[in-house]
């Protein structure tokens, strides 16, 4: 039986890499957590499941120094982490709480989004769906006509109830 | 190794200044802090400071926050320490504590290191209850060994506050 939190894979990238995929995800564990530590040239990041394009919406409360927003995407075609990214070299961090991930339900994420630049950056806490009922197999990251940084770092881990 | 371990903690039996972790390992890939605190200071609400390797220098701190009915958000530039990480203080309702997650990635990587937190501060009264979450910066690229949590304006953390240090290891 797998442990409770347990690595199911990671990457460090050695060069720029338009997209991170974690494929054949074992449905061993209950809830998946996907912790990115990323640079990128600019260009918002986003995730999709499974390679679908269809079926994404969230709803988000975001701070960017001077004032707090919320805001929601329907009906959208990936998932973002975070709507800014200045294409700074500071690094980024972004976890994601993916929930029942093997079930037969859509499927709910927790976001939380953190990009402080000493002078600029947001920090966000978003709620997203998927509205699939098939099990979670593959997480693609990718950053809207960009790439990852070299350096970045994409970690998924399992965790088990039982 | 386990993937989640847990390196350190204190759970105060008295009253202390100020808490610290020294000589952490470099043997996991992030770090995270779980903080249950109240302050002794005269008040409903303290920040708690939080200083790295006992360096007074490029920390930097974007905010959003609820304080009862109204959301904003700020930031702190070129800061002495990492601020705010709201907590109870010693005018809140009685034996409440406020519940923190403090999380550190890539810790021992030569870059600025990113900073997540979320802080709860709930009192059951009509004031000063908070929410917050902040993206914070350590503009530091040397591994990080220490951490320091003291209060802004009390004088100690009041006891039973606990602190837990855990390391995640993806190895």
């Amino acid at each position: 039986m797998a442990t409770t939190y347990e690595k199911i894979a990671t990457t460090t990238l050695s060069s720029s890499t338009a997209t991170i995929t974690f494929s054949s995800i074992s449905s061993a564990y209950t809830d998946l957590r996907l912790v990115l530590t990323a640079t990128a040239s600019g260009g918002t990041k986003f995730l999709k499941f499974n390679s679908s394009a269809t079926g994404y919406s969230n709803t988000y409360i975001l701070g960017d120094g001077s004032s707090a927003t919320s805001g929601r995407s329907t009906s959208y075609p990936r998932l973002d982490l975070n709507s800014q990214d200045s294409g700074s070299s500071t690094p980024s961090l972004d976890t994601v709480d993916i929930f029942s991930y093997a079930g037969s339900t859509y499927k709910t994420c927790l976001i939380e989004s953190s990009h402080d630049l000493n002078g600029s950056g947001q920090v966000m806490r978003e709620v997203g769906l998927w509205s699939n009922t098939a099990a979670i197999t593959q997480i693609d990251l990718s950053v809207a006509g960009n790439t990852w940084s070299t350096g970045t770092t994409a970690t998924l881990y399992g965790i088990l109830k039982a | 190794m386990a993937t989640y371990t847990l390196i350190s903690s204190n759970v105060l039996s008295s009253s202390a200044a100020s808490v610290t972790f020294s000589a952490i390992p470099a043997t996991y890939t992030d770090l995270v802090l779980r903080i249950s605190a109240r302050s002794d200071n005269a008040d409903y609400n303290e920040n708690m400071l939080i200083t790295i390797n006992s360096t007074s220098a490029n920390y930097s701190t974007t905010y959003l926050r609820a304080i009862g009915s109204t959301a904003s958000s700020g930031r702190n530039s070129s800061t002495s320490s990492l601020n705010p990480v709201y907590v109870d203080a010693n005018t809140a309702t009685s034996n409440t504590f406020s519940s923190t997650e403090v999380y550190i990635p890539s810790y021992i990587v030569s870059q600025s290191k990113p900073i997540s937190g979320f802080t709860t501060v709930e009192n059951n009264s009509a004031t000063s209850n908070i929410i917050s979450a902040t993206a914070s910066l350590w503009g530091n690229s040397a591994a990080i060994t220490t951490l320091n949590f003291a209060p802004v304006y009390g004088t100690n953390w009041l006891s039973t506050s606990s602190f837990y240090l855990y390391g995640i290891s993806n190895a």
